[in-house]
């Protein structure tokens, strides 16, 4: 790991200076340091505006990847040679970079996960679950992605319990009102997206979790959208487990993370059996290890944990003011070029939003759209977004949405308008 | 743009905008005589509703109803337009040589067959766009096989 890295620009990492990142980043993007960007699609550059659905990985990232199987790999928590001691600190060091990285106090606070999907799935059947009768109620609301509503009518339709989701507005807000009138009682558990992937929204997180302690209920916060825009600190919010993925993040794909409290970690039951996650077996009875392996059954994703950390700390190194700042310019600048554009109705217009710009173009639909982009070198994502719910509220059966990242710069956000123009220009729209 | 411009011919384009046959057919249910189906690609949406009439062996009416992109909308009218007064064995092997141009060997013998359909040639090279155009043919698929609906899942 001592070795001088060599980036694609020909310098090594600590000539191109980590310091200088979030000032880089200011004076334009950090495109640099991604080298799939020094890859021409087609003869042209490629403009990548699809960061919510996956973001490029930096050259830290892949050569923490590279190093960790080239010269650290072994499996962990087993070996006693050298070899798996080293590969078992690596990925507990990842662990305590996720730890730092979202707040928590505890590094025991954070258990690795395929993704968000795994980890939400893994929540409802380890915590919820067992807290639930039928007529309970568990409280979403309207802007989620698939992975925070179809794993919680999975286990409403085998615990009679009732899913309530929570209305949003026009701009694509949450309506905390009528969210709040929708705590009741009987509500086990909140399970809500700290930034919506279909509209950018950030939800008022403080907000809702201070609603939820006065009624004890306790909030999952889907995290997926929100770690590469926003600092995140889980001690301050005070929410009970907040949920991410590493592929969105830079990192790569397969690894993700979720924080829990302690108490509740300790109360809950494993979600699947196997290595790694007992303290003796034997056929009469097993007992199970302590959190957090009690959640991590089996061989983990040892590598991505050790990228996962990588894309952590590059993200550190940019930090959060340069991030949040170079995001606030684009998204101002791209929703005034977007908006100016005749016929464009963007979708979700909220007064807090990270870098997405979903809309819909008239007379012309979304996967059309998305080709045309395509050829002329432009990534988009166009469809429902994981998010049907969000469509059917726009009345739209799909939207193409542009989402941002760290190598994106106005350039970008010009060959997009650009792109857009011709379609209009070729549909006669 | 020239690469999307061979994708999206005026033809297409055209019968995009201005769908031919776009309408229910009343008195069409399961019969004898009348087919419908609904077709579904529940990946991006496209949805529509295919109406055919036949007397014996030949065709009278086919008309549809639905949403969804350029592709799909130009290849549903394109078929409602195609199959009016052909024999259902033809309509079968027109159907038959569309789906093998979009989903085997792109042979140019066959394509030459194929007359209007061959606008849709370019498709082949947008892996993500083939099911918008075959969507209506699976669906003619489903309604002369008597099966209500097709999904291209």
């Amino acid at each position: 790991m001592n070795r001088p890295q060599l980036g694609i620009a020909g310098v090594s990492a600590a000539e191109a200076g980590e310091a200088n990142r979030g000032q880089r980043l200011l004076a334009g993007s950090l495109r640099a340091d991604f080298p799939l960007f020094a890859h021409p699609e087609r003869g042209r550059p490629l403009v990548y505006l699809d960061s919510a659905a996956s973001s490029q990985k930096p050259q830290p990232v892949l050569d923490a990847l590279q190093d960790f199987y080239s010269r650290g790999y072994a499996n962990i928590h087993r070996g006693i040679y050298r070899l798996s001691a080293e590969a078992t600190a690596q990925y507990e060091q990842a662990r305590k970079d996720v730890a730092r990285f979202v707040g928590a106090a505890r590094a025991e606070e954070i258990v690795f996960a395929r993704g968000t999907t795994e980890a939400i799935n893994l929540l409802a059947q380890s915590f919820v679950r067992p807290r639930l009768k039928a007529g309970d109620e568990i409280l979403i609301t309207w802007m989620e992605h698939h992975s925070n509503i179809v794993p919680w009518q999975l286990l409403c339709e085998t615990t009679g319990a009732v899913l309530k989701v929570a209305p949003i507005s026009d701009a694509g807000e949450l309506d905390l009102e009528a969210f709040t009138q929708l705590m009741t009682p009987r509500t086990r558990a909140i399970s809500v997206a700290h930034v919506s992937n279909a509209l950018g929204t950030v939800n008022p997180l403080r907000e809702i979790i201070r609603l939820a302690r006065e009624r004890d209920i306790p909030v999952i916060v889907d995290g997926a959208q929100a770690v590469p825009h926003v600092p995140v600190d889980v001690q301050d919010l005070d929410c009970d487990f907040y949920v991410f993925s590493g592929h969105k993040l830079y990192g790569p794909t397969g690894i993700g993370a979720f924080y829990g409290k302690s108490e509740h970690l300790q109360a809950m039951p494993p979600y699947q059996g196997g290595g790694d996650m007992i303290r003796t077996v034997t056929f009469a009875e097993t007992t199970y290890a302590p959190p957090p392996a009690r959640f991590e059954a089996g061989t983990p994703d040892i590598a991505g944990a050790v990228g996962l950390a990588a894309a952590i700390r590059y993200v550190e190194s940019v930090g959060f003011a340069a991030i949040e700042a170079h995001e606030k310019e684009l998204l101002a600048y791209g929703t005034e070029v977007l908006e100016s554009i005749p016929g464009l109705r963007m979708i979700g217009t909220a007064r807090r939003k990270v870098g997405v710009f979903s809309f819909v173009l008239d007379g012309v639909h979304p996967h059309d759209v998305g080709t045309i982009l395509d050829g002329e070198s432009v990534a988009v994502r166009a469809g429902h977004h994981c998010a049907q719910p969000v469509m059917d509220r726009y009345g739209v059966p799909a939207t193409t949405r542009a989402s941002l990242g760290l190598y994106n710069d106005r350039a970008d956000i010009d060959a997009l308008v650009a792109a857009i123009l011709k379609t209009k220009e070729l549909f006669g729209a | 743009m020239s690469d999307t411009r061979e994708l999206y011919q005026d033809l297409i384009l055209d019968h995009g905008r201005n769908p031919r046959n776009f309408r229910p057919m009343a008195d069409c249910e399961h019969g004898s005589h009348c087919h419908c189906a609904e077709g579904h690609n529940p990946l991006c949406g496209d949805k529509l509703t295919l109406y055919v009439r036949t007397n014996d062996e030949l065709v009278e009416d086919v008309s549809f109803q639905g949403s969804g992109c350029a592709i799909f909308t130009a290849s549903s009218s394109i078929l409602t337009e195609l199959l009016r007064g052909r024999r259902l064995s033809e309509v079968r092997e027109l159907k038959d040589r569309f789906l093998a141009m979009l989903t085997e060997g792109n042979d140019l013998v066959e394509v030459g067959r194929l007359g209007k359909l061959a606008v849709f040639a370019g498709v082949k090279e947008y892996p993500m766009r083939v099911k918008c155009a075959t969507l209506a043919w699976r669906t003619l698929e489903a309604a002369l096989d008597g099966s209500d609906s097709t999904s291209t899942e």
